[in-house]
């Protein structure tokens, strides 16, 4: 039973998250002493993951979400703040303890083409994880490779086991991908797109197979672009633009009722399924500044819509926005946006 | 009734294999696009929908075969093969290619890049066509004097609207877009549709969109074709494919799609589509398909008229309930 | 949140299982037909050295005839100028120069393959170290070097052998290690290092079924540098004394004064013979590196011709 289980707190804790790469300056640069440029790629990120929970980490690219998720993994080193697994901290953890714990969080990456080593077979990819951590017999490995392929369907597992990745379509090696994720049975799986290179025939059946994990106690934090899925799968949704949280609570609140300027204007562009349901867009003008550049005070300001109308001016916050870059605050119940308006 | 601007009467197209049979890549395909008219096809990867496109501009290898006519204001522009097609190619009938934004050439300037088509086809030279890669680059909201810039001093957005304005250089009256938006982030997708919907309902360009994204199509085009294993099986109006499918695929395709507002829940379509390189008995959609009757694996349903400039080529066309 | 139906994924038709290596390396060659007759004229090479001395009566070097005999119908070579039979020792030449090509391309397949894949692998300071140590090897010229060595250690096979390994391998070290950084970003091996896998298992496992073809196909060339470059440290005179090697053909020709004689059978065959290995290992191991490598392929920059089929010559549309 583990810690956070008694506690009922949740699984990952993730506060104050910091992660920037130092532009390097060249010889030039050095001389001439110029100032020292930082990509801030994640700026005091914080969320959390119950067990049986999804979030959704969503943002356009360039905002910081898979940053994030390598830095909670400890793939990318933080240059700051805490990351809580089942209460142990995992930025500050030696490295044969972080392996360790390293078994209990997995990850699934965005390309089924290029996740699987083309030279492995079906069951040496879904059997490696036991294999580098030296757990169970030849037989009891072939035996849960077996039942690791049936829970995400790939069954019969015979079928399976000795083919190779060319030999099998997108959809079938995103599954490998996940049931060699299973096979050790973690406590949290990371999922970086999971279906973003998929067909949509066959997306809600690997999606479907992430939901049916949070019913087992798994936590999932899927990081993906396309708000409609989130909208359908998540439990809670992080929206994130350059490098900050900027809105976060529970999926169907957010979407609609969204309260930040960004998650209001991202949701008016998202194309709706239905030909007759027409929405006003927001199309935001220009581009996301790049993370290096980063604007001063709230970093949406430049391109927040509230600008542009003259609201802000109106509500008498132009020079909060301009200066302060707040931190999120609690707008309703379980839910959290970071802007001066509200 | 006017002759639509582009035509398309039964497009083939077959590939040669390496091991010595042929692929058939494109079955039968026929569609009109009026002028102004927006067109979206879609379908799965593999189904063909892209060389359908590239046929129409004649972009095919030479290991391909095609039969079937191409008309353009009446003229079949695919009868000689090359020597046809080419005088239309980019004058009249342009085309932005999937993953645009990165076929720029690296070491010349976005304005010179421009103006290479008006030069190739002797639409315009000189000062007459650097006033003209100003005026292309204002219409696709890329401030002129970006013209002097590199591609890579432009971010992806920006190049896939010079890429537009590459397309649009000798004023075609018709551009083919493959996949224009994928590798684009919402809400640079959502500027390039704005674009899209103002160069068709301004200047009267008709469009022909391809993707496997669904809203998008539900969103910005006027009519749709679903392609599945070459063929289309279903092509109409773009309401009534959504509020009135008559195809299994069709119907499927868009319950497989999430929606921001929807609480339905997402299906997926188990199975992969059929190989092209065998002839198939009966319908390609059978074996994937949740209605398959005995008929359905024998018998190749051919298109039926549905409704007004709708059709759909399944065996229970006719007889499938609207699902509003 | 209901849960949806997983789906059952069916199996696609398999197509063949045979190995990826096989067919990475395979079938390249055997489509290309240069690289097939290039493959035999190597194995014919082969062949004369292994069965050489099966083929020769006693020493090679034996006189069997007068000195400079042209080819004749007991001499299809005619004879050197120590009267033995030219062709005699193009066999047991063969065998030599063969033997050190290959044992010499090994040694810097080994050396060159093992300090690119941890330099490429490592990265940071194991691979400035590496890469600073194969620059000094680049820079130093490889005929003085060749002829220091052979003076101060003696002019044994052995040391040849060692002298050309040490000399070559700087090239697939710097290969292998482009190939190995590359290899290194590919998300399956993120994926096994985010496990947890140690990284002799990332590199045995992973990083080395990935570059071992390319390393093949440079060590096929590397044997072609290696029986080139035999022949010219044995022509200067620093070959093994007491061996018999292409290169010492060519080298007893000069001595002999064979050109003054007008003997061109005692020069041109064996020169001919090194041409002939080298060209061969070369067009093989070229074959092998284009397979490998797609972006070499021009095909798509061909003018564009697509076919049309005029009307009365369309298949039939497939029945229903």
């Amino acid at each position: 039973m583990s810690a956070a289980a008694v506690n009922g707190g949740p699984l990952l804790e993730v506060e104050d998250l910091v992660v920037r790469y130092r532009v390097p300056r060249g010889l030039s640069g050095a001389i001439l002493r110029r100032p020292e440029r930082f990509v801030h790629a994640v700026s005091a990120v914080s969320l959390a993951v119950r067990r049986g929970e999804m979030v959704a980490l969503v943002g356009e690219s360039g905002c910081g979400k898979t940053t994030t998720a390598q830095a909670i993994l400890r793939l990318v080193q933080a240059d700051s703040g805490s990351v809580r697994f089942d209460d142990t901290e995992v930025t500050t953890l030696p490295s044969d303890e972080l392996r360790r714990l390293r078994r209990r969080m997995q990850i699934i990456y965005q390309d089924p083409y290029e996740s699987l080593d083309p030279r492995f077979r079906v069951s040496e990819t879904v059997s490696e994880p036991l294999v580098i951590h030296g757990v169970g017999s030849r037989a009891e490995r072939r035996h849960a490779v077996a039942h690791a392929l049936e829970r995400v369907g790939l069954a019969p597992a015979e079928l399976f086991v000795d083919r190779f990745p060319h030999e099998l379509s997108g959809g079938q090696r995103q599954r490998v991908a996940i049931a060699a994720s299973l096979v050790l049975e973690p406590d949290l799986l990371v999922a970086d797109e999971p279906v973003s290179m998929l067909d949509v025939s066959v997306r809600a059946g690997i999606l479907a197979i992430l939901d049916g994990l949070r019913d087992r106690g798994l936590a999932v934090l899927m990081i993906t672009h396309d708000l409609s899925t989130a909208a359908r799968f998540a439990d809670r949704i992080c929206v994130m633009y350059l490098g900050r949280i900027v809105e976060e609570g529970p999926a169907r609140e957010v979407i609609e009722s969204p309260r930040h300027p960004y998650t209001q204007a991202l949701l008016s562009v998202v194309p709706r399924r239905d030909p007759r349901r027409r929405v006003e867009p927001q199309i935001l003008r220009g581009e996301t500044p790049n993370p290096i550049d980063v604007p001063s005070g709230c970093r949406f300001h430049p391109r927040c819509p509230l600008f542009a109308s003259g609201e802000a001016a109106r509500l008498g916050i132009e020079e909060r926005c301009r200066s302060d870059d707040l931190a999120l605050h609690d707008v309703a119940p379980e839910h959290r946006a970071a802007c001066h308006a509200l | 009734m006017t002759q639509p601007l582009l035509e398309v009467e039964d497009l083939n197209v077959w590939f040669d294999l390496p091991n010595g049979g042929q692929l058939h890549a494109v079955q039968g395909v026929s569609f009109a696009v009026p002028t102004g008219a927006r067109l979206g096809m879609v379908g799965e990867s593999g189904c063909g929908k892209t060389t359908t496109i590239l046929a129409l501009m004649g972009l095919l290898p030479p290991t391909a075969s095609v039969s079937g006519r191409v008309l353009f204001d009446g003229v079949d522009v695919l009868e000689g093969g090359e020597e046809t097609v080419a005088p239309y190619r980019w004058k009249d009938i342009s085309m932005i290619f999937q993953g645009a934004m990165n076929a720029f050439d690296p070491v010349k300037r976005i304005g010179e890049q421009i103006v290479e088509p008006m030069e190739l086809h002797g639409s315009a030279s000189g000062r007459e066509a650097a006033a003209r890669v100003r005026e292309l680059l204002e219409t696709v909201g890329i401030p002129p004097e970006r013209a002097k810039s590199y591609p890579h001093e432009l971010s992806g957005g920006m190049r896939q609207r010079a890429a537009i304005a590459m397309a649009l250089a000798c004023s075609p009256r018709v551009l083919l877009a493959d996949e224009p938006t994928t590798a684009l982030d919402v809400m640079v997708q959502a500027q390039i549709l704005e674009l899209l919907m103002y160069l068709s309902n301004e200047l009267g360009l008709a469009l022909v969109f391809v993707t496997h994204d669904l809203p998008i199509v539900a969103q910005t085009c006027t009519h749709a074709a679903v392609m599945y294993a070459g063929k289309i099986v279903e092509q109409g109006p773009i309401d009534d494919l959504y509020h009135g499918a008559r195809h299994p695929y069709t119907r499927l395709l868009w319950a497989a799609t999430p929606d921001l507002e929807s609480r339905d829940d997402v299906v997926s379509i188990p199975g992969v589509p059929p190989r092209l390189d065998v002839e198939l008995r009966g319908c390609p959609f059978a074996a994937r398909c949740d209605m398959t009757a005995e008929r359905c694996t024998v018998e190749r349903p051919e298109l039926q008229v549905v409704g007004d400039g709708h059709v759909s080529a399944c065996h229970f066309a006719t007889t499938l309930e609207v699902v509003a | 949140m209901s849960p949806v139906q997983p789906g059952v994924s069916t199996p696609d038709e398999a197509p063949e299982t045979r190995s990826l290596a096989v067919r990475a390396l395979a079938s390249p060659v055997l489509r290309n037909k240069s690289a097939l007759v290039a493959l035999g004229v190597l194995g014919f090479f082969v062949f004369l050295a292994i069965a050489g001395p099966l083929l020769i009566d006693g020493d090679p070097k034996a006189k069997v005839g007068d000195v400079f005999e042209p080819p004749s119908r007991e001499f299809p070579l005619g004879t050197d100028g120590g009267g033995a039979s030219m062709v005699a020792m193009l066999i047991a030449g063969a065998r030599v120069s063969l033997l050190i090509g290959f044992c010499a391309a090994a040694i810097s397949a080994l050396i060159g393959g093992t300090v690119g894949i941890l330099s490429g692998f490592f990265g940071g300071k194991t691979d400035t170290a590496l890469m600073r140590i194969t620059d000094y090897f680049l820079v130093i010229p490889d005929v003085p070097l060749m002829i220091v060595i052979a003076a101060l250690f003696g002019r044994s096979t052995w040391n040849i052998i060692v002298i050309i390994g040490i000399i070559y391998w700087t090239f697939t070290a710097r290969l292998l290690r482009a190939q190995t950084k590359s290899v290194r970003e590919r998300v399956y091996v993120q994926r096994a290092r985010a496990l947890g896998a140690t990284n002799s298992r990332l590199v045995v496992r992973h990083v080395l079924p990935q570059v071992t073809p390319l390393l093949i196909a440079n060590t096929v060339l590397l044997i072609a540098y290696a029986i080139f470059a035999e022949t010219f440290i044995t022509f200067l005179g620093l070959g093994d004394p007491s061996t018999i090697s292409w290169g010492r053909l060519i080298q007893n020709a000069f001595i002999d004064d064979a050109i003054i004689n007008n003997a061109w059978w005692a020069i041109i065959p064996p020169g001919l013979c090194v041409m002939f290995v080298v060209l061969a290992c070369t067009i093989i191991g070229q074959s092998i590196e284009d397979a490998l490598n797609p972006r070499l392929r021009t095909g798509h920059l061909s003018v564009r011709r697509f076919r049309v089929l005029p009307r009365a010559a369309q298949p039939e549309q497939p029945g229903s």
